[in-house]
């Protein structure tokens, strides 16, 4: 028995859900390598070296590998992932993109999310947008899974020292290509990662009132998302969406901004640990999730609330 | 050019999903299905690249039990050339729905495959990735944007951190995300012509595809309740809270 861990990084660092993947590997219980396939990316593999309960780092540097396609990445990981009976990467639009097809590649199922690990085989996974919770037993050799990072602790990101071994494989399937990344720049924390998340719904009516979030988040230190209706209005992109659809976070503290509380949002943020709505709406739904309610009009409470923070 | 597009019937999104009483599924009885939201995008986007003169033919496709058929009548109202059910009642697992649409794709030969990154009931968000897996075909999923470049699709992905485009030789698997476009309305003059266009049945079987799963469903649950806090008088009375009940600020 032993699991591989496709790591998140962007070849000079790793990202912070991989150690969270870390730790639901740790919970299935083998012995644990992590697959660090980039270009240039020995940096992101040494980090992954240090990580508390890894026993060895596979590095896969590669021209081939420089984005992460789909195609290229499927492919590595089915090669080296038939010496393993596990393999877990991140439930992120990267995991997300070439996990199914390793899984496929090795003619296995892949169980998609999962929030709890019962034991070596068994996964519990939100269905139906969080509405309902699958309990799942698989019995394909390679158990082939995303992990949702918010559901599991960050392992200790220091106290390891894992064998770092590089992979000779150069896996280009020459049907794919990058071609250009618009990358969303921000001096703020990132959704998933952050401690404090402020979003706003539809009730901001317009994308440049989201400049009263952002100044209550910089006093702060959080991170700003927003409902699927404001982005399905056009008030700002769609990376900074919470929801089913979207970003699933569960920061400490949770501020729902002119946000009703659709199903579909509240799959998204429902873990949070404090969560405080503002809405006009005294029937919003959101209510009925929060554990502080503030029935007032955003426009003269998210001003107030920055002067006070 | 053909275009291939997957369609699946699931519950209603407007629906409130209950889980059954002995945990063993939700309750589908009685409840409104209707076509995967994402599924819906996938049609519209096929139908713009007919408008476009980039298609030529739409093809579309369902797996599922005989009700499915109204998932495809509702793709041929809003523009789809002709059907193919795939019958079956049993339960298809992503790996089996990616298997069977490889069935198809070897016999249809398509030079796009749309589906919906994900449907709304198993939320997998897995079968377009198998499928070009199995076909060798290069991927773009999440997709907000397809232009179709000549022997070229150059799909605009949908990514955590923002936007990324990626250039993918045809045939190609194209994945929806929600900004890729708005799905249009069915008109009933088309709702009355669909009935018309041709749907073939098809089974798993004739396609050399069995139908099993390797993965057992256990239980299903309800998600753990989150009960309503208290509501505060002021924004001063918030801030107070959360520093000195909550301590979160």
């Amino acid at each position: 028995m032993s699991t591989l861990v496709i790591a998140e990084h962007n070849n000079s660092a790793l990202a912070p859900v991989t150690l969270n993947v870390v730790t639901a590997a740790k919970e299935i219980g083998n012995e644990i390598t992590v697959l660090v396939a980039g270009a240039d990316c020995g940096a992101a593999a040494e980090q992954a070296a240090k990580v508390d309960g890894v026993a060895k780092v596979l590095v896969a540097d590669n021209a081939a590998y420089a984005n992460q396609l789909a195609e290229n990445m499927g492919l590595l990981i089915a090669d080296l992932g038939k010496g393993f009976t596990h393999i877990l990467a991140a439930a992120t639009t990267n995991g997300k993109n070439y996990l199914p097809r390793a899984a496929a590649a090795l003619d296995v199922e892949q169980i998609s999310d999962i929030v709890r690990v019962d034991s070596a085989d068994t996964f519990a996974r939100p269905i139906y947008a969080g509405n309902a919770v699958a309990t799942v037993q698989s019995s394909d050799a390679i158990k082939v899974i995303t992990v949702r990072g918010t559901s599991f602790d960050a392992a200790a990101a220091e106290g390891g020292s894992a064998a770092v071994e590089a992979v000779d494989a150069a896996h280009d399937a020459g049907i794919s290509a990058f071609a250009g990344e618009e990358l969303a720049k921000s001096d703020r924390p990132e959704l998933t990662a952050a401690d404090v998340v402020i979003s706003g719904g539809r009730g901001m009516q317009n994308g440049d009132n989201f400049e009263l979030l952002y100044k209550v988040a910089d006093k702060i230190g959080a991170a700003v998302g927003a409902s699927r209706a404001a982005v399905d209005a056009g008030f700002v992109p769609n990376d900074m969406q919470v929801g089913q659809t979207g970003k699933i976070v569960a920061p400490q503290l949770y501020i729902a901004v002119g946000i009703s509380g659709a199903i579909q949002h509240l799959a998204g943020m429902k873990e949070s640990k404090v969560i405080v709505a503002i809405n006009k709406d005294e029937e919003a739904p959101i209510f009925s999730v929060a554990d502080y309610g503030l029935v007032a009009d955003l426009f003269e409470a998210v001003p107030e609330l920055e002067k006070l923070v | 050019m053909k275009v291939l597009v997957a369609v699946k019937r699931v519950i209603d999104y407007n629906v409130k999903v209950r889980v059954k009483p002995d945990n063993t599924d939700v309750d589908l009885a009685n409840v409104k299905m209707a076509m995967n939201p994402f599924c819906e995008i996938a049609v519209e986007e096929a139908v713009r690249l007919k408008e476009k003169g980039v298609a030529t033919e739409i093809v579309v496709v369902s797996i599922g039990d005989k009700k499915s058929e109204e998932q495809i009548r509702t793709a041929l109202a809003l523009g789809a050339d002709r059907g193919i059910l795939v019958e079956t009642d049993e339960n298809v697992s992503s790996l089996t729905a990616a298997k069977i649409l490889k069935g198809l794709v070897d016999k249809e030969e398509p030079s796009i495959v749309l589906l919906g990154k994900q449907s709304i009931d198993s939320d997998n968000n897995q079968t377009g990735q198998m499928l070009a897996s199995l076909a060798g075909l290069p991927q773009g999923t999440f997709a907000s944007e397809v232009v179709v470049d000549g022997d070229k699709v150059n799909v605009t992905r949908e990514i955590d951190g923002g936007l990324q485009t990626v250039a993918l030789n045809l045939p190609a698997v194209v994945t929806t995300d929600l900004r890729l476009n708005e799905p249009r309305y069915a008109k009933l003059p088309d709702i009355m012509k669909a009935k018309r266009k041709p749907l073939d049945k098809t089974t798993p079987a004739d396609l050399g595809v069995e139908v099993a799963s390797k993965v057992a469903t256990l239980k299903v649950e309800p998600p753990a309740e989150r009960s309503a806090g208290i509501k505060v008088g002021s924004v001063e009375e918030l801030v107070e809270k959360l520093k000195n009940e909550a301590k979160v600020l």
